[in-house]
């Protein structure tokens, strides 16, 4: 066969999400972790002693959820092929799905409140299958839009029946 | 009004539809209602009866006024390519079926229709939102007329076309068939429990026995539920006709169902450990469906996959499997099984685990007590996915999912060398594409070829 000229997925040929929801994501790690800091350090100041420990285990505590979350943010991908859409995400678990064209049902663009104060939009794959859960976030509305656009019209063209 | 072509005028169902539905209802509001006047009555006469009477009696008259109002405002037509249902009194309600989305078209006859010589056609239907059409109920001589032009207009056929002749394939033996579905875990579980208890009972009287009542409820609830699995598919036989599979089972209530070829999204071909010894099967079919029926009358039938084969010898399966997926092979090359290391990954499953593919069809089988092999053709994968977790990536493992437009299961090909299952990966994709581009080879064309 010509398994040698088969693609494998290769992180840096896929195109990152918007940076843009790295930003949205730090805002809300900033709103979230801040009052636990303030709350180690009201703590340390009112009864100093070994509560002090709480200050540095909050601060390593938020510098690990922080590059947790920027191995996620930075694992999203996905690329428009020929025939097909690959998204690949996940840092823990990995996953990239391969959606056909001619497969999807319909394409969701959805925007939570976070993502309209920053301007963003995820775009969903639907096909007839329940288990297929293809999911770009983080897509700059624009984007989403003419990347749901771009889907839509390529998926009807190459639409196949059940 | 103008019938468009291969459509038809309004039409009701049959009159002593209300009597099939809410019979069952009034039935029971009689047997509440007569012991409890019977315990009421008093030494000082009648009157005391009277106002009970009055309000049971006005209530069953309201159910059959409910009843007959609900027939008399249901009407149903087939319209172009749909079938359409209008229903309801208060809230009016028009179901509209596309014909092209037709999955399969069942006739199911409850006892009492049974008796009064009716049947329902039950159309299922495929896609997100996709709509049941219930036609309950029809004359058991109409039924099968409108299920053949459903099927043939589904077919993009002329709506008169005959239904074609069937031929039986297989008959399961009823003997079999209890005896099969005896030993499967789910009655020799509670059955052995129940040994247990006694034994218990036996050796310690006191808290043994009490124990002993509690077990008995299982034990009761296994046997009801082997009761209802045998009437369902008592009498089971399959027949093969040009568009597709025919299956006619059940004890009181008949069932008939059509499976199109072609709508068929995955098979499952399973073996429970204790029928190994006597090399007995059981065969499952997918079809794309995706809502449960809304009333409690067909329970676990949307959530189950249909039964092709409850119970018969393998060779009795495969040549069933072999009208269904022509060339379909379920013995797994060298080289399916996953690398030894996934062992860690899957300590119980490990023996059973194995995927593989051809050019027509993607084979996955899993199980720990059960061995249970998936066939999915090629044409009908929806999507793939590719998963890794912490452990799997420690070990160099991933497993590749297939995905169809079935309710139940798709083909997992779990723990695969990390590189192998990548290339599985693009492999599928492009078989798949493939698969979908090429006119398929027809089943039907192989049903007409001499067996």
């Amino acid at each position: 066969m010509r398994q040698a000229t088969l693609p494998t997925v290769d992180t840096a040929a896929l195109r990152p999400i918007s940076p843009r929801f790295w930003i949205a994501r730090q805002v809300v790690l900033a709103v979230v972790l801040s009052p636990l800091l303030g709350a180690a350090i009201a703590t340390a100041l009112l009864a100093p002693s070994l509560y002090a420990l709480l200050i540095p285990a909050v601060v390593v505590l938020s510098a690990l959820i922080w590059s947790v979350e920027r191995g996620r943010y930075r694992s999203w991908g996905y690329a428009e092929r020929e025939d097909d859409l690959i998204v690949h995400r996940g840092l823990l678990f990995r996953r990239t799905s391969v959606v056909p064209y001619g497969r999807m049902q319909f394409i969701d663009v959805t925007a939570g409140p976070v993502d309209r104060v920053f301007g963003l939009a995820t775009v969903q794959l639907h096909t007839a299958a329940a288990a297929t859960d293809a999911r770009i976030p983080g897509l700059l509305r624009r984007d989403a839009e003419q990347l749901r656009d771009r889907l839509a019209s390529v998926g009807e063209a190459r639409a196949t029946g059940l | 009004m103008i019938a468009p072509p291969g459509g038809t005028d309004w039409r009701r169902l049959h009159p002593l539809t209300p009597l099939v539905r809410f019979g069952r209802l009034i039935l029971a509001v009689a047997l509440i209602t007569v012991p409890y006047l019977e315990s009421s009555r008093s030494p000082r006469g009648k009157f005391e009866l009277f106002y009970p009477v009055l309000v049971w009696a006005a209530l069953i008259g309201l159910g059959t006024i409910g009843a007959i109002v609900s027939w008399a405002v249901t009407r149903w037509r087939i319209e172009g390519a749909d079938l359409r249902i209008e229903s309801g009194f208060i809230r009016r309600q028009s179901v509209r079926i596309p014909l092209s989305r037709i999955q399969a078209v069942d006739i199911v006859a409850p006892l009492i229709a049974r008796v009064l010589g009716l049947a329902e056609v039950r159309v299922v239907s495929a896609g997100r939102g996709g709509e049941h059409g219930r036609l309950a109920y029809l004359t058991a001589q109409e039924a099968p007329a409108v299920r053949a032009r459903l099927l043939a207009l589904a077919h993009g056929l002329s709506a008169e076309t005959p239904e074609p002749p069937a031929v039986p394939l297989l008959h399961v033996d009823n003997g079999r068939l209890i005896a099969g579905l005896s030993m499967r875990a789910h009655v020799l579980v509670p059955l052995a429990v129940m040994v247990v208890a006694i034994v218990s009972a036996v050796i310690a009287p006191g808290p043994g026995v009490a124990a002993l009542g509690s077990v008995l409820t299982i034990v009761v609830g296994a046997g009801v539920a082997l009761v209802r699995a045998f009437n369902e598919d008592f009498d089971f036989s399959i027949n093969e006709a040009g568009d597709g599979l025919r299956l006619d089972r059940g004890l009181l209530q008949r069932r008939h169902e059509t499976i199109p070829f072609g709508r068929i999204q995955a098979v499952r071909l399973m073996q429970p450990l204790l029928w190994r010894p006597f090399g007995w099967w059981r065969l499952e079919v997918d079809v794309a469906r995706q809502h449960a029926p809304r009333d409690g009358s067909d329970q676990g039938g949307g959530q189950q996959a249909r039964t092709l084969v409850p119970v018969a010898p393998r060779a009795h399966v495969l040549w069933v499997l072999a009208r269904v997926f022509p060339d379909a092979g379920i013995a797994p090359p060298a080289g399916a099984e996953p690398p030894a290391r996934a062992l860690l990954k899957a300590p119980l499953s490990y023996h059973y685990l194995a995927a593989w593919y051809g050019n027509r069809y993607v084979y996955a089988r899993t199980g720990r007590v059960q061995q249970a092999t998936v066939v999915v053709p090629l044409a009908k994968i929806q999507s793939l996915r590719l998963r890794q977790g912490p452990v799997q990536r420690w070990l160099r493992l991933a497993t590749l999912d297939v995905d169809t437009a079935g309710r139940r299961w798709g083909a997992s090909a779990r723990c695969r060398d990390e590189a192998e299952a990548q290339r599985m990966l693009w492999e599928l994709t492009e078989r798949a594409r493939l698969a979908r581009h090429a006119p398929a080879p027809s089943a039907m064309a192989a049903a007409v070829a001499p067996a």
